[in-house]
């Protein structure tokens, strides 16, 4: 019998489609991959197979698991359900876990509610379940409380919890997506070693398409709450029927037409010998403080028109150093000069010069102001900015460099869509027409059609206005496509350093040799095009 | 967990120390002389030299603290200028009546609170959650004497069921003394159970909409149990903010409730010795408060720590 058999599922939200004909089947032991952009209802989709809709949710069609139809089961019969034949891992680890319960007592009550085993019983499984997810006992003990671990941790306490019973079915819902590289490569590691020993059927969501291609037996494509493909990996990959499909797999690999590098010894930045500590706990009431170094002896230049990539794992320092070379954090040793300036003396006019893009486009912005306000705040730099017709004549030239129209001014950011807020902060940073702008994880968040419209964009600009970028992320494939040079940084240090192509073709340190080899890629799909 | 104790308590010595100092600078700034006050306006001034120097205040201002400070530690609180009686035992008799009913009141603006406050957070939108925000907004809307005077009303005067005033001492045993202090206390409680279940209520659902719960209901537990095994603890921290600050002022605060009841409390102490311009009690009287408030801030800091696992760590 199908393990999981979804029959044209529709689910409706006070009247509003959420999904619309669902059918796909899952066999156990069997990874299904659910894949597509942000509001393409794979989310929901999970969250109908496990009977856990948000309130308001009317469902039609049928979803049999194991033989029971979900969306007809009363509520006492899900709770049975969950947990015991089904479980779930989440997007999130840092806040999956109650903080305030030992990492031991959230595993063990999973055992708990479902069985009838002790509290020592119950105890033991917990155990061996935080060891088979690779917790060991020695430095994982069951009285660690979720703020003691890291993230990759806590996602493996969540796993354990979701399948103590070793249920039939677990669903993940972006299970590596907040999580790094090497972290990730082990945590997929994990769910498919889980697979294999307990025969279990895996529902995996998510939206890398080269975690997808890795990790599937088989891919269902959806857009818009419906399916648009679905096939066998390898069938999939290589025929690829659908244009909606053959759009995000292109999205994907896509790598924007870059002006070629500017060969420019003219150092705009320049960071030596850079050193951050942040003061740590104090271990007795009189005892000197401890100092974490989070960036540790750092140089670089950025030369006029260059374009560089900073690489490297969370907390590893990148983002403490790129809030260093904008000025916002002291320094305890070294320099950073920026157009030939201290940065923390630098004279506004020169600090026009230098920008910065966040990596979230919403909490970057003040809702309540207008985009035409929020774009022109670098204005307050300027000695004598423009009023009038020519403030208006600069906020539309630098929407329209971002492609968006110069009426979008009067609007307020909610308006627009996760992309679009991107690119307005993109024009914010560009309205001064900066000499050197920091991308600080600019694209982690958007889609992928939406981060290969922004990469265009940074390719364009670069083109137009003669752009140095410092570009930080995790992302090593966008880093690779639109940088000339990449740095990488590892624990405070940057341990390699060269010209991109060669870093990524033939990687000198260990360290960004493992960082390559942990990153998903999707295979070659040239062949499959022409299929 | 001990060091976390130990710097709590840290803190709290200084804060007293701080504490007492304006204190006694406040009230050294105000002016009129208690000894020219009590003696009259018609006084002879080698007369009122006489009653200074009697009273300890012909020496120096830092002397006075340091005397004042030791006294207080010593449990001598020094004499009252318009009674002529000690300090001390003026406020522990009234602490026999305040101390009892602001944990009284408290007792039973908890009890009316949790329950009120968790029902209404799992009846979101419902009914029962309504009708609990209805009543905790008039609760919140009324003053406690309007409640009082109510009471009084009812239970004592048509139902006979309470005296309308007055304490009894605990002399007459503990019955008949928490009855004398139940009305005051129902009083008290009810503006400030209205607050506390509305704090309940919204920190519950402001948890109920955490990831973790999403994780828990995932397990299999019940939306009931995701309540109370996972949402309630950690909602607890701002509930406890609140019980802390209410606490401080049921001490303090319940004068109008006392002048209502004719309950000989601390807070128509301070009234009357304002009045009267005895300072001594005045500055001991609100030491007293201070080292009450800052000891339940400093408890309920312990209980921030026992809550959560995450202050334990931090030091």
């Amino acid at each position: 019998m199908t393990l999981l058999s979804v029959r044209n599922l529709g689910v409706r939200i006070h009247d509003k489609p959420i999904l619309r004909d669902i059918s796909f089947d899952l066999e156990a032991g069997q990874i299904v991959a659910l894949t597509g952009e942000s509001g393409s209802g794979k989310s929901m989709t999970a969250l109908a197979t496990m009977g856990l809709l948000p309130q308001g949710a009317t469902t039609t069609g049928q979803l049999m698991l194991d033989g029971t139809d979900i969306l007809q089961t009363p509520e006492s019969g899900l709770c049975a359900l969950r947990g015991d034949t089904v479980g779930m891992v989440f997007q999130e680890p840092m806040t999956a876990l109650n903080p305030v319960q030992t990492i031991g007592a959230q595993v063990a009550e999973t055992i708990r509610i479902h069985t009838k085993a002790s509290r020592s019983e119950a105890t033991r499984r917990a155990r061996d379940m935080l060891n088979r997810v690779g917790l060991p006992e020695d430095r994982f003990p069951l009285s660690r409380y979720p703020h003691e671990l890291s993230g990759g941790q806590r996602q493996r306490v969540v796993i354990a919890m979701a399948i103590a019973l070793r249920p039939r079915l677990l669903i993940a819902d972006e299970p590596t997506t907040a999580l790094d590289v090497t972290t990730q490569a082990q945590i997929l590691d994990l769910l498919r070693g889980l697979v294999d020993d307990f025969g279990m059927g895996l529902m995996m969501i998510t939206h890398d398409l080269a975690v997808v291609a890795d990790m599937a037996d088989r891919i269902v494509v959806m857009q818009d709450g419906a399916v648009m493909e679905q096939a066998p990996t390898a069938d999939l990959l290589t025929q690829m029927q659908h244009p909606y499909t053959r759009a995000l797999f292109a999205a994907s690999t896509h790598r924007p037409d870059m002006p070629p590098p500017e060969r420019a010894d003219d150092p705009i930045l320049t960071v030596k010998d850079a050193v951050r500590d942040y003061p740590g706990p104090r271990r007795g009431l009189f005892a000197r403080r401890e100092f974490h170094r989070a960036v540790d002896g750092v140089s670089l230049t950025v030369n006029a028109g260059e374009r560089i990539g900073l690489v490297g794992e969370s907390g590893c320092g990148k983002s403490t150093l790129a809030r260093a070379i904008l000025g916002l954090e002291p320094l305890q040793g070294g320099s950073i000069a920026a157009f030939g300036h201290d940065i923390a003396t630098l004279p506004p006019a020169l600090r026009s010069g230098l920008q910065v893009v966040f990596q979230d486009p919403y909490s970057s912005f003040n809702p309540r102001h207008r985009v035409s306000r929020l774009i022109t705040e670098p204005f307050h730099l300027l000695p004598r900015p423009p009023e009038g017709a020519a403030r208006t004549q600069a906020i539309a030239e630098a929407l329209v460099a971002v492609g968006m129209a110069p009426e979008d001014a009067g609007k307020y950011i909610h308006q627009f869509s996760g992309g679009q807020r991107q690119r307005i902060a993109i024009a914010r940073a560009l309205i001064l027409k900066p000499d050197l702008i920091v991308f600080d994880e600019a694209v982690s968040a958007l889609d992928v059609s939406v981060r290969a419209q922004v990469l265009d964009l940074l390719a364009d600009l670069c083109r137009s206005h003669r752009l140095a970028y410092l570009f930080i992320s995790h992302d090593l494939s966008v880093v690779r496509s639109v940088t000339d040079r990449v740095l990488v940084m590892k624990a405070g240090r940057i341990v390699e350093e060269g010209e991109t192509e060669a870093v990524f073709t033939a990687p000198r340190h260990a360290y960004t040799r493992k960082l390559i080899a942990a990153a998903p890629v999707l295979p070659d799909l040239k062949q499959g095009k022409t299929a | 967990m001990l060091r976390y104790a130990l710097k709590r308590a840290l803190s709290l010595a200084i804060s007293l120390i701080v504490a007492s100092v304006v204190i006694f600078l406040v009230i050294e700034v105000a002016p009129g002389d208690p000894a020219s006050f009590m003696l009259g306006v018609n006084a002879r001034p080698d007369t009122v030299a006489a009653l200074r120097s009697e009273l300890g205040l012909d020496v120096s201002k830092f002397e006075r603290y340091i005397n004042w400070i030791t006294g207080m530690a010593r449990g001598d609180f020094g004499t009252s200028y318009a009674y002529r009686s000690p300090v001390r035992d003026m406020i522990a008799e009234r602490m026999w009546v305040s101390l009892p009913l602001a944990f009284y009141a408290l007792t039973l603006s908890t009890l009316i609170a949790f329950p009120a406050g968790i029902y209404a957070a799992s009846r979101r939108g419902g009914a029962g959650d309504t009708a609990v925000m209805a009543a905790t907004q008039l609760g919140v809307a009324i003053p406690n004497f309007w409640f009082a005077m109510i009471s009084v009303l009812i239970f004592a005067i048509n139902l006979r069921w309470f005296s309308a005033g007055g304490f009894p001492g605990w002399d007459k045993g503990l019955w008949t003394g928490m009855k004398a202090l139940t009305l005051p206390a129902v009083a008290l409680a009810l503006p400030q159970a209205a607050i506390l279940a509305r704090v309940m209520r919204s920190s519950l659902l402001d948890m109920l909409g955490e990831d973790f719960i999403r994780t828990a209901r995932a397990k299999g537990l019940t939306r009931r149990q995701t309540l109370w095994r996972h949402a309630l603890r950690n909602a607890l921290i701002p509930v406890l903010t609140i019980i802390g600050l209410q606490f401080s002022f049921l001490l303090a605060g319940a004068i109008i409730i006392e002048q209502v009841f004719f309950l000989p409390g601390l807070g128509r102490l301070v009234f009357q010795s304002i009045s009267a311009r005895d300072l001594i009690v005045v500055e001991s009287v609100v030491m007293l408060l201070v080292f009450a408030v800052i000891t339940v801030n400093f408890i309920v800091d312990l209980a921030y720590a026992a809550v959560d696992p995450r202050l334990r760590a931090r030091t």
